[in-house]
């Protein structure tokens, strides 16, 4: 799931000033999950601009906004009212905004701030799970990411600020460590954190990466 | 063999302090405060940005001290820099005769005077230890040989109050692994844990040296007690410290104190003064050392 959470109504009103057509666009997906992108939100806007004098030509919830595909035929159903737009405001992750620049070609603004990919935990709590780091290492650590739960994604332990499992950036918050070395004892893998592990390759990590999976072959490298 | 090492190695008891470079370019009174030492501790460690509080570095402080006279501890911190320039600044060091080096974690910028600052991390003291060991086997990270190879006496630093303290020692057992060849503690105040401690890792047979802060105040204690990860105040030395009038004595005392209390559980101690720079003579001469 990827995490968002709403711009401040001042910023996103800051962004569109100059135009008055606007088409907003919502996302089936996480957006949904979050409360920031799905049908009640994208309506809220749309009365929230009105009152302020701009014209919606349009909404539309996407499913998901981050699929060019289905962004295309989106496009397709709405047409009129995007190319009656000045610009769309797109109540989706980064990526939706990236997309939805692809498959409509008008100027897009984001109302929201992404922030991570990570885990819903219930309704309005979600926590960050996995970096996307390119190169998993949860098979030796029981699961638990380092790279993500540890706040200097140490790869051999824990470090000296490590206070009675909490974390020294946050005392509220579980020193990822001391969770993976607990669930390694619980799983009877506690050798894995004997041995030292090497720094990490980050030359995996230049951005902006691509995927591209034809038949049986996968290419993952920087585009 | 550093000046160090070759201490270390005739059995003698060792007694290190540090020095923090300041904010600013003054470092006259640190120089001043480091010759106090002249003669009473066999080296002198250099914090590297201590506290992610940004000051004038541990490299250049370890330059200056080197031409004084003193026996250096080079303390490289993996928070600031990414593994170029942590190896560079190693070359560099090697270059004008620096051969103890302190690999620490670092602590998180965000507890520090620039929390906006980007984390770099990207080593961790493991791999720093590492890729110190590669150098002095004439190769950089990637196996590039060297025109020149530096020699180094590698340390680490533990913390003997850590709880739980398993995965600390797990930690420890793979610092030596990785070619760390001496031990600095955090703060200990505790010597029963102390001595627990040292008990779990006799099997490692390493060169620990014991950390000393000087207690300046109840206040302090409790501060500790509450922030500082693995530091455990007993309450018979909050109240000793906040009865007496005289504070800056009974700190000295209660240091020489618990330096002849541990001395015989490790191979030296580590006095950490912070901002007491000056009493540390004291403390060697209450203490005997």
């Amino acid at each position: 799931m990827i995490a968002t959470k709403s711009k401040s109504f001042e910023d996103i009103t800051g962004f569109i000033e100059k135009y008055h057509n606007i088409f907003i666009t919502g996302c089936g997906d996480c957006a949904v999950v979050c409360k920031t992108g799905g049908e009640p939100e994208v309506a809220a806007m749309k009365v929230a601009l009105e009152k302020l004098g701009k014209k919606v030509t349009g909404t539309a919830v996407i499913d998901p906004s981050c699929h060019l595909v289905e962004v295309k035929k989106t496009y397709q159903q709405h047409k009129e009212e995007v190319l009656n737009s000045d610009a769309i405001l797109v109540m989706g992750c980064g990526d939706g905004v990236r997309s939805i620049l692809e498959g409509m070609k008008k100027p897009v603004y984001p109302a929201l701030d992404t922030i991570f990919l990570g885990e819903t935990v219930r309704g309005g709590y979600f926590k960050e799970t996995c970096s996307l780091c390119g190169d998993c290492v949860l098979d030796r650590t029981g699961g638990i990411c380092p790279f993500t739960c540890c706040a200097k994604a140490l790869l051999n332990g824990p470090c000296g600020g490590q206070s009675k499992g909490k974390c020294e950036v946050d005392k509220e918050k579980d020193c990822g460590w001391i969770m993976i070395y607990n669930r390694l004892k619980e799983i009877n893998e506690l050798d894995k954190m004997t041995q030292i592990r090497q720094a990490k390759d980050c030359s995996i990590l230049i951005k902006p990466r691509e995927l591209v999976v034809e038949g049986a072959t996968v290419r993952v490298g920087a585009r | 063999m550093s000046l160090l090492e070759e201490r270390v190695k005739s059995g003698k008891f060792i007694v290190t302090s540090e020095v923090g470079p300041p904010k600013g370019t003054d470092v006259h009174e640190l120089l001043e405060d480091a010759d106090l030492l002249r003669g009473r501790v066999d080296a002198i460690n250099v914090t590297d940005l201590q506290s992610s509080v940004m000051r004038v570095g541990s490299f250049i402080v370890c330059h200056l001290l080197k031409e004084r006279g003193h026996e250096v501890v080079f303390q490289v911190a993996c928070r600031d820099r990414n593994r170029l320039a942590l190896q560079s600044d190693l070359l560099s060091a090697a270059v004008v005769g620096i051969e103890n080096v302190l690999a620490i974690t670092g602590d998180h910028p965000v507890l520090g005077d620039h929390p906006q600052a980007r984390a770099v991390f990207d080593l961790d003291s493991m791999q720093l230890l590492l890729a110190i060991k590669g150098l002095q086997e004439g190769h950089d990270m990637v196996g590039k040989p060297l025109k020149g190879i530096p020699k180094f006496y590698p340390g680490a630093v533990v913390n003997p109050g850590a709880e739980p303290l398993e995965p600390e020692i797990i930690k420890m057992e793979k610092k030596i692994k990785a070619g760390a060849q001496f031990f600095q503690t955090q703060a200990v105040y505790d010597v029963k844990a102390f001595e627990n401690f040292i008990n779990s890792v006799k099997h490692l047979k390493t060169t620990i040296l014991v950390g000393i802060v000087l207690l300046k105040s109840a206040g302090m204690a409790r501060f500790m007690n509450k922030n500082v990860a693995g530091v455990f105040v007993p309450d018979n030395l909050i109240e000793e410290i906040d009865k007496a009038p005289d504070k800056a004595k009974k700190s000295i005392e209660i240091a020489a104190r618990l330096i002849k209390e541990l001395k015989g559980l490790c191979q030296g101690v580590h006095i950490m003064p912070i901002g007491w720079d000056k009493k540390v003579p004291d403390v060697l001469d209450a203490a005997g050392l």
